[in-house]
């Protein structure tokens, strides 16, 4: 495992059942670099992301960030798996955004916020507020603090959430379809958000069906199906000149 | 057209305007409350007026010392059932959906043996433990004991229909809780794993609150019920409301009186609870209602403002 990449994801497989999500995934991404995962519903794109902080156990293969290995300990020459606890440890230092957002609907938005950084860092409370309304001015939602989320627009519960993955300041952040829940004309302030992270220089991963996004921000793109990783480059060439048949087509379809 | 929107005069005030609204009439709904209201009448003179209920006994009775004794004791072992029966509810239904089988399989058995023998047996048994088992060890388990009690000083009887009733509410607490915990979205598990919070407090700060939501109406049809489930204490000869009242009976051979006299008591706790339900549930509806309903006394207020 190479410290070289902020997450290097190498020879995943992942089934559910018979159902084969992933065959043989390996992915690399560098440190302050952004990569758009793409492909058809279906691809093991979702999984993917799943996998690389933990939500899901792999099979066969191992995925490293930060130079860590997830969910194991290396002892000489055995493995150890890691117990709940160090692997709730491992994800602090992972960002995730989710699809629906999840945020904890019985507590306002400061306390979404500052609930990890109290709970799982062990900061002061006040330290944790005064960052926490950093990053709420940051999404530019500094005047809903007290709010409720259910009281927000789609949009301005998916900043809450970016502000929340954030609180933890996290080595990557990983987005998993953080649009797709949203009304069109609320997709545009999520994606500013992204892009303003994108040129802070933070590490990102982000599964997405917004290709004029990947074409502006990724600095690589992976294009999956069948859970195999089919073509990835640059976004001019994945987007622009796609080698293989099933990017051509996947490519126009979206466009 | 779109340029015409901006000049168009105010519209003239339609001819409807200057006409009174009659408000539609209902008279089925005018009879129907008269005859309701002159059955209600009938049944408020029937209880003032029949002999027979015996008004003054009730009143003699109603706020005697050995009642309200009785009605403490009724308190206390609902109380007491209902907060160890929810915390043995609460672990029965956490190792109920633990992933290992011989906790998830206890838990089943658990809940399955004591929601199938009546409660009124089940007290019995406590009653009768000493016969069982008369003395209890602690020590090795299969090895030697360190300490030995007699089983009858160490569970006097309040603390046997304690038990009884908080085993026996264990098992309904458990389907409760779990329900619960079933209601709550598992992107909310999974937002607070990505998180990296602990596991406790996943459960306490995240599910658990949101879980209460529904919890807490089925809960309070639980405390409601086993606060006259205490009445079945009585065969194990505790003083407590319906025990008491019926050794007044005995005695004095008045028995309606007496029997309201225990009416007027339930009735008087299961409103103090039904009431607390209802701040409760406001409690825990925070931030899923856009807005929560108003308490009974904010509504007085704003009708009050408005007269």
């Amino acid at each position: 495992m190479s410290a070289d990449f902020m997450v290097d994801v190498r020879g995943v497989h992942k089934s559910f059942g018979a159902l084969t999500v992933l065959d043989g995934v390996d992915l690399q991404v560098r440190h302050g670099e952004v990569t758009v995962l793409l492909g058809p519903s279906g691809s093991g794109k979702s999984t993917l992301l799943r996998l690389i902080n933990h939500l899901e156990r792999a099979d066969r293969g191992f995925i490293s960030v930060g130079g860590e290995l997830m969910g194991y300990r290396r002892a000489g020459d055995r493995l150890h798996e890691l117990k709940e606890r160090e692997i709730l440890e491992q994800r602090t230092r992972i960002g995730f955004v989710f699809q629906s957002f999840n945020l904890f609907g019985h507590l306002t938005v400061l306390e979404n916020v500052v609930e990890a950084p109290i709970s799982a860092q062990r900061r002061p409370r006040a330290e944790a507020e005064v960052r926490a309304r950093e990053l709420l001015t940051r999404v530019g939602l500094e005047d809903k603090a007290s709010e409720y989320p259910r009281r927000l627009s789609g949009g301005q519960q998916q900043r809450v959430a970016i502000a929340r993955a954030l609180a933890l300041e996290p080595d990557v952040l990983l987005f998993d379809e953080p649009t797709s829940a949203l009304d069109p004309e609320l997709v545009g302030e999520v994606l500013a958000v992204l892009r303003d992270l994108a040129k802070s220089g933070t590490t990102m991963v982000v599964v997405t069906h917004e290709l004029g996004f990947a074409r502006e921000v990724a600095d690589t793109v992976v294009f999956l199906d069948a859970g195999r990783v089919v073509e990835q480059g640059s976004p001019e060439a994945v987007l622009d000149h796609p080698q293989h048949a099933r990017t051509r087509a996947f490519v126009e379809k979206v466009l | 057209m779109t340029s015409d929107l901006g000049t168009r005069p105010a519209p003239a005030a339609t001819p409807e305007e200057s006409l009174r609204i009659v408000p539609a009439r209902h008279p089925a709904t005018w009879v129907a409350a008269a005859v309701v209201a002159v059955l209600v009448a009938m049944a408020g003179h029937a209880l003032v007026t029949n002999k027979a209920f015996d008004w003054p006994t009730f009143s003699r009775f109603v706020f005697q010392k050995s009642i309200l004794e009785a009605v403490a004791l009724t308190l206390e072992l609902t109380l007491f059932g209902v907060v160890a029966g929810f915390l043995l509810g609460t672990i029965l239904a956490l190792m109920r959906i633990s992933r290992n089988p011989l906790l998830r399989a206890v838990s089943w058995t658990y809940t399955w043996i004591f929601r199938s023998v009546p409660l009124i047996l089940q007290l019995l048994f406590w009653y009768n433990l000493a016969i069982l088992y008369n003395e209890i060890s602690f020590g090795v388990p299969f090895g030697p004991s360190f300490v030995s009690v007699g089983t009858m000083s160490l569970i006097p009887p309040f603390l046997a229909a304690g038990l009884g009733l908080a085993l026996h509410q264990g098992a309904y607490a458990a389907e409760i809780v779990r329900a619960g915990f079933l209601s709550v979205d598992a992107g909310q598990r999974e937002a607070a794993a990505a998180l990296g919070i602990p596991a406790g407090r996943q459960f306490r700060r995240i599910v658990l609150p949101q879980a209460m939501r529904t919890i807490v109406p089925t809960a309070a049809n639980e405390i409601i019920g086993l606060l006259k489930a205490t009445s079945q204490v009585y065969v194990m000869a505790l003083p407590e409301l319906f025990y008491q009242v019926q050794v007044i009976y005995t005695r004095s051979g008045r028995v309606i009186p007496l029997l309201l006299v225990a009416t007027f008591w339930y009735l008087a706790l299961t409103t103090v609870l039904s009431v607390g339900q209802f701040y409760v549930e406001r409690y825990y509806a925070r931030g899923a209602l856009r807005t929560l309903p108003p308490t009974p006394l904010q509504r007085l207020r704003s009708v009050w403002r408005r007269a």
